[in-house]
């Protein structure tokens, strides 16, 4: 097995597997989307959903593993790189001029990444946490409806939901695209064309969960 | 000749050899538009050494954009602020009076300062030792056109081949990765049927040199294609990519 240590270790092979474990959960958003959006046709809708979903725990329960073990993939290697890649360049520029050569989000992955990552904790102990009963925030009969009309009520809680939202957009902006370019998919034909899908994907994805927060804080709230 | 002088003050990293800390200096000149940007530190090196003083160091060799020698990071820039050339071909006409110039030498831990603005690239050197070349039989002169290649692969190829290996991608990337030139090495002979043999040991080879010389990992930033003076493609990073995954994971070797 020592060539696949090389090929995990190599610059080449950290970023084959940074792009294998971010297509996997960009693919993972878009089902958790789904399931999200369900709040939007009430409380009935969504606690059948979750009930559904509580159904197939064991199934859930594996999925759950595999994830875990994408995103500590994700930021280990993440943290690797960005850890190895200071190191490339011990003494920094007085002048930086990297405005001039390339795009904010593709420069700021490790910085969106950390308070995306920040924002997943928090995310995972009120929601994850709750829906399970584990712990202290127990949920009363089925009622998780209420439990996250509630929980956005609060305006910091959704501020920060917003805010990380946001920064997932432009992770997600530049990380779709680099997918492809890593795994050395590129085409005259269809690069640009994956660029587009990228940014209406990452667009979307963003304001969509935003929405979420949004709508049970001023209209819900504002009731 | 298009006129007036323009004042410029210049901050020039100065650094008496590699172990030493170096800092910026200020020098102040009046230069025709006319002069490039290498004239300009000419004409300073030769104030400087008519009061004795010791001259800036930096590299240029051919001074038409060939060689790749010459390399200064201009304003945050390598090569400057015009895009696709190098810094020999670079005007001081692309300057407006009064305005601030600050030269720092390609900074990575991959390329050492030796002395001021001259930085050690012997490391591309070693990348092309261990798989830039191909394997020719020897005998009679083959006729040139034995192997029909087809104009677009030949025009990539040459693209790829256009690189002068100056270092400017290491020193405009972020994490000061050699990449894009060593993917524009990796593809002028992957695309050509003369570097097929070699095609997975070499692109195994120049990257784990790569790496072993302390480059950065690649993030897609680009950065390196919008500075480079050729203009050479990120596609060659694609394409380095997908045949070092290829060689990894089908080659026979288990090392
Ligand atoms: S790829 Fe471009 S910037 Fe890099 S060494 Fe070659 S010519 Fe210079
Ligand atoms: S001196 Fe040869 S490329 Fe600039």
């Amino acid at each position: 097995m020592s060539w696949f240590n090389t090929f995990f270790n190599s610059s080449i092979g950290k970023k084959l597997f940074m792009g294998i474990t971010g297509i996997s959960l960009i693919l993972f958003l878009k089902f958790h989307l789904i399931n999200n959006l369900s709040l939007f046709g009430g409380p009935e809708i969504f606690n059948t959903v979750v009930k559904n979903l509580e159904s197939i725990k064991p199934l859930v329960r594996v999925i759950e593993v595999v994830l875990a073990l994408i995103f500590l993939i994700h930021i280990f290697n993440g943290i690797r790189l960005w850890i190895e890649n200071k190191k490339a360049r011990p003494v920094k520029y007085a002048v930086n001029g990297s405005s001039k050569n390339s795009t904010i989000y593709s420069r700021t992955m490790a910085q969106t990444g950390s308070i995306i990552f920040i924002f997943l904790v928090i995310h995972l102990r009120t929601f994850w946490m709750s829906f399970n009963s584990i712990g202290v925030v127990g949920i009363e009969e089925h009622k998780y409806y209420e439990f996250v009309a509630s929980t956005f009520l609060d305006p910091i809680y959704s501020g920060f939901y917003v805010f990380a939202m946001i920064l997932l957009g432009l992770h997600l902006n530049h990380g779709f695209q680099s997918v492809f370019q890593t795994f050395g998919w590129t085409h005259k034909k269809y690069t640009p064309i994956i660029n587009v899908i990228g940014t209406i994907y990452s667009i979307f994805v963003a304001i969509a969960f935003a929405s979420i927060p949004i709508y049970f804080l001023f209209i819900q709230g504002g009731k | 000749m298009s006129g007036k002088n323009i004042n410029v003050s210049l901050k020039i990293w100065r650094q008496d050899g590699p172990k030493t800390v170096g800092s910026f200096a200020e020098y102040k000149i009046s230069i025709s538009p006319d002069a490039s940007f290498l004239e300009m530190l000419d004409e300073i090196n030769n104030d400087l050494e008519s009061k004795n003083q010791i001259p800036i160091a930096f590299e240029s060799d051919c001074r038409e954009g060939i060689c790749g020698t010459c390399g200064l990071v201009i304003n945050g820039q390598p090569h400057g602020p015009i895009p696709k050339i190098a810094t020999c071909q670079l005007h001081m006409r692309n300057f407006k009076d009064g305005d601030p110039i600050w030269i720092e030498p390609f900074r990575a831990k991959a390329f050492p300062i030796i002395k001021d603005l001259v930085v050690d690239r012997s490391g591309f050197d070693e990348i092309l030792q261990t798989g830039g070349y191909i394997s020719i039989n020897t005998g009679g002169v083959p006729d040139a056109n034995a192997i029909p290649i087809s104009k677009d692969i030949a025009s990539l190829a040459m693209d790829a081949a256009a690189c002068i290996g100056c270092g400017a991608c290491v020193a405009a990337c972020k994490n000061a990765s050699a990449m894009l030139f060593v993917s524009a090495k990796v593809s002028q002979y992957a695309l050509l049927p003369q570097g097929q043999p070699e095609r997975s040991q070499r692109v195994q080879s120049m990257v784990a040199k790569m790496d072993e010389l302390g480059f950065g990992s690649c993030t897609n930033t680009y950065a390196c294609e919008a500075e480079c003076p050729k203009g050479i493609s990120v596609t060659n990073i694609a394409r380095m990519n997908r045949d070092y995954i290829k060689a990894s994971v089908t080659s026979n070797s288990v090392e």
